[in-house]
């Protein structure tokens, strides 16, 4: 059995420790907003965050994650009204909206450290994560967005 | 599907045929085919009680309202926009109604393909041209041919479910009228109410019993597009906070109770059996709870998807070969040989004296490439099967139920009608769940493994490798100019046939010439006085299938990079030729709303360069610029500028982003892009093999709709296949080199 925090909830899982925490979260929790894209940390479609940091979740396996917190979409902190949550859907940013939670994801760790992005900073942090759709535009639209709404609430 | 098959040759023969033939069908009108198919109305199947259904999209039971989406949606909001043109008519409010899918039925047969599938250009308004698509329409409504694709949702059901809601609202209010005993013309309806002259309000769910009992009022007519409320505004789309929220399921997020989960090693010489296979290490595997061999590969069945991948990487198999050559290179030799006459397709189109034409001033000769490129929606293939003795259950998110239903029926010797299919919201498309590789194994898995509902869900590099890919062509275009005018244009090309062969994996198969080839290659409108296009289909290639923009995707780039090179030999501004010589007024609108929006003033200078192209594909005319700048990095792409045409647009803000989405999927699959086959099997595998655009070279991209077509028509394709080619003219004018092969990173670095 190995335990860990998942949105501030306790869960022990009978899994081999090399399982991937994406699909512990998928297939074992039933947690579904961290997708499967590649399996290979290059579509950023799984997306969740560890200890306050974003992490492709197809890499990290559950043996080293026991006793971290982890983040998905689905926990986060006052999520109605949370600001880049807003943002997505002000600017309607999903077309098919799969890649989306992992985008957001991505997007809150980068305001965190940089709360005004500029555009090539949005670009380095954001590549990671591939939209087939190509919603990229409105992605970097709602991503200033939420940085002058948080900005204003301070 | 027995008639679908018996009729599925006649939809292809119309030009010569049927309309030859003289027959008649009367005017043609949309409206016309909102009446349900043979089969009536699917929904009254089902009815609870004291519950109504007026037509196979409304359905009102005393607790609440269901709109019905008959196109699937991938991605392009149609899950939104239809049920929103119902809301429309019946004065519903978003909140008010819940959205289903459509179950596979005849009545939902596709109206939107009778311009496609009919022999004429879209700007061909003639009599002829218009007789041929009521042919074709009828055709539609006996085949019961349901299918999303082609750019075809907004124009099937734009006056369709428009009528549907008008005629469920009046019905409801002649309900009202009769328990009330108020004239029909003194009431009105509002959010989801009839209020009478009182202001007193009757829900509609509170009249459902009712309303069943009265004839629906057939007569009602959708109200002018002056008088919508939300409509043609920029709106919400009902999809967007569920996505946002990660509170959307798609179909790989289904979960039932006693499901095991399937992952599947298939041969990856497309089509092509399993000989033997070595399970042993895979056995002792954790997870692991049963070995399958299927017709042309193993699955592993587990407690965890990831354990079941794992697991069906460690079978070693031996394949049977492949058909098609092994390896690339012999994939275009045999495209090279395929310019003759025993593979001629069809000469779509010629114009004046063509051989003449050419000996006429300057020749310009032209070889371009197109690979074959992967549709690789984020989602990967999936879905959840249930066999029993009495059928099979199946919840999977696809494009052609009913197809769905024959794959699935057919590779386990049950009968369509015993497949139920349950549509999902999936992640992506562009053409990949129009096929059936996920169907047919699923069928087979579940058919093993009876009474247990399984859930199978490719790895990334299955799906790769079993992603039947776009077509691979050659064109060989010669062309002249005389005292500053193209005066020839000998279109050819050759190539692999992707709705030829999607028919026949779908049991329609057709002989007649692939009409996607035509695509692009023949739908000019130019004023050239000597023309012709020409298709050659290679024989024994790879599958090919429809991918976004189809036949368009391949020959838009063709066709406007030779139509550039002509223009330069010509002396000519890209621009201002393109406008001068278009033929169709309002297509030279969309040109000139280009230029306009782009500021074109002729060449930059400074290592700057600008392109421009034009196509029309799907019926909806697109022009686009695109501005690059050459670095010391490479090329970078600062700016795309877009206008297209689609008669009405409905849902403004889903609009640009579909039409902002389509110049990405466009200019990145341009850029680094392609499948190479070696050993029988593609060598990409990944998203690092096969990378499209990315964030950090997304230009800006600035988009206009225009309204002048008189027909309403689609966007989710059209945007594509002029953003190849307005790249590659861009990049000319920048660098003088002239790029004729995708993916342009063979030849040309990019930041």
């Amino acid at each position: 059995m190995i335990e860990l925090t998942v949105n501030g909830i306790k869960h022990r899982v009978d899994v081999v420790p090399e399982m991937p925490l994406l699909w512990v979260l998928r297939d074992e929790l039933g947690i579904t907003s961290p997708k499967y894209g590649c399996g290979v940390a290059q579509c950023g479609a799984c997306t969740v965050h560890i200890d306050g940091k974003a992490v492709r979740s197809c890499q990290a396996h559950i043996g080293e994650v026991a006793g971290k917190s982890v983040v998905t979409l689905e926990g986060l902190h006052n999520k109605d009204q949370h600001p880049v949550l807003q943002a997505w859907i002000a600017h309607q940013v999903p077309q098919c909206g799969y890649c989306q939670t992992g985008q957001i994801m991505q997007a809150i760790s980068l305001l965190a450290s940089i709360p005004k992005p500029t555009d090539e900073q949005i670009n380095q942090v954001m590549s990671g994560n591939l939209c087939r759709c190509g919603t990229y535009p409105r992605i970097r639209a709602a991503i200033h967005a939420a940085a002058a709404n948080k900005m204003a609430e301070k | 599907m027995g008639q679908m098959q018996t009729l599925s040759r006649r939809a292809f023969v119309f030009g010569s045929a049927a309309v030859a033939g003289g027959i008649a069908f009367g005017a043609y009108s949309r409206a016309e085919a909102a009446a349900p198919g043979d089969d009536g109305n699917p929904l009254a199947a089902g009815l609870g009680p004291n519950s109504v259904t007026f037509n196979p999209w409304v359905e009102i039971s005393p607790d609440k309202i269901t709109l019905i989406a008959q196109h699937a949606d991938i991605g392009q909001g149609v899950g939104s926009v239809q049920p929103i043109m119902i809301a429309e008519e019946m004065d519903l409010d978003p909140g008010q109604f819940e959205v289903r899918f459509a179950d596979p039925s005849p009545a939902y047969f596709n109206t939107g393909f009778a311009d496609e599938f009919a022999p004429f250009v879209a700007a061909d308004q003639s009599p002829a041209a218009e007789e041929a698509r009521a042919a074709t329409l009828e055709w539609l409504r006996k085949s019961g041919l349901q299918m999303t694709g082609g750019s075809s949702t907004i124009p099937d059901t734009y006056q369709k479910l428009r009528v549907a809601g008008a005629v469920a609202r009046e019905t409801l209010k002649a309900a009202a009228a009769k328990r009330s005993g108020i004239a029909m013309a003194d009431l009105r309806t509002q959010s989801g109410h009839v209020i009478l002259p009182n202001g007193t309000k009757i829900a509609y769910v509170a009249l459902a019993a009712e309303a069943s009992k009265i004839p629906p009022v057939l007569d009602a007519q959708p109200r002018d597009p002056s008088k919508w409320r939300m409509l043609g505004k920029p709106m919400m789309r009902l999809d967007v906070r569920a996505k946002v929220m990660g509170e959307l399921k798609f179909g790989i997020d289904l979960k039932t109770d006693g499901m095991l989960y399937a992952s599947v090693k298939l041969n990856p010489n497309k089509g092509q059996p399993l000989k033997s296979y070595d399970a042993s290490k895979a056995q002792s595997m954790p997870g692991v709870r049963k070995i399958l061999e299927i017709k042309n590969g193993v699955a592993v069945i587990a407690t965890n998807s990831w354990y079941a991948m794992k697991a069906v990487d460690a079978i070693a198999c031996e394949w049977a070969p492949s058909a098609y050559p092994a390896e690339q290179a012999d994939h275009w030799k045999v495209l090279e040989s395929s310019f003759k006459p025993e593979f001629l397709g069809k000469e779509w189109r010629k114009i004046g004296d063509v051989d003449a034409g050419l000996k006429t001033g300057k020749l310009v000769e032209a070889e371009y490439r197109a690979p074959y490129v992967a549709h690789q929606p984020l989602e990967p293939l999936n879905g959840i099967g249930l066999v029993t003795d009495k059928g099979m259950e199946i919840w999977v998110g696809h494009q052609s139920p009913r197809f769905v239903q024959w794959v699935a029926a057919t590779a386990i010797g049950l009968k369509p009608e015993q497949v139920t299919f349950h549509n999902q919201w999936t992640g992506g498309s562009f053409g990949h769940r129009l096929e059936y590789e996920n169907v047919r194994v699923l069928a087979e898995i579940a058919n093993q493994m009876k009474g247990t509902p399984i859930k199978l869900v490719f790895s990334r590099e299955e799906d790769f490798l079993q992603d039947i890919p776009r077509q691979i062509a050659i064109a060989r275009h010669r062309g002249s100019v005389d005292r500053s005018k193209i005066v020839a244009a000998d279109l050819q090309l050759a190539s692999t046939t992707p709705l030829k062969g999607l028919l026949e994996r779908s049991g329609t198969p057709s002989k007649d010439p692939d009409g996607q080839l035509a695509a692009g290659l023949w739908n000019v409108y130019y004023d050239i006085p000597n023309f012709r296009a020409t298709s050659y289909e290679a024989q024994g290639l790879s599958p090919s299938t429809t991918w976004r923009s189809v036949g368009a995707s391949t020959s838009g780039f063709f066709t406007e990079s030779f139509i550039d090179e002509l223009i330069h030999a010509a002396g000519l501004d890209p621009m201002q030729a393109r406008i001068a010589m278009c033929t169709v007024p309002h297509y030279r609108k969309v040109l000139e709303t280009v230029a306009e929006m782009s500021d074109w003033k002729g060449p930059l200078g400074n290592g700057r360069g600008r392109g421009v192209a034009f196509v029309e594909s799907f019926g909806t005319p697109t022009a686009e610029v695109v501005e690059v700048t050459a670095t010391d990095r490479g090329i970078r792409i600062d700016k795309v500028w877009v206008a297209v045409d689609v008669g009405k647009v409905v849902d403004p803000v889903n609009f640009e982003n579909q039409v902002q989405g389509g110049v990405v999927w466009g200019l990145g699959h341009a850029i680094n892009c392609e499948l190479t086959y070696a050993n029988g099997a593609v060598q990409q595998t990944n998203y690092n093999h096969h990378e499209a655009m990315r964030i950090y070279q997304c230009p800006v991209i600035e988009v206009r709709g225009l309204e002048n077509d008189p027909k309403v028509r689609g966007v989710g394709e059209p945007p594509v296949p002029p953003a190849a080619p307005a790249l590659a003219n861009a990049i000319f004018a920048a660098t003088g080199k002239r790029i004729r092969e995708m993916p342009f990173n063979k030849f040309i670095d990019f930041v």
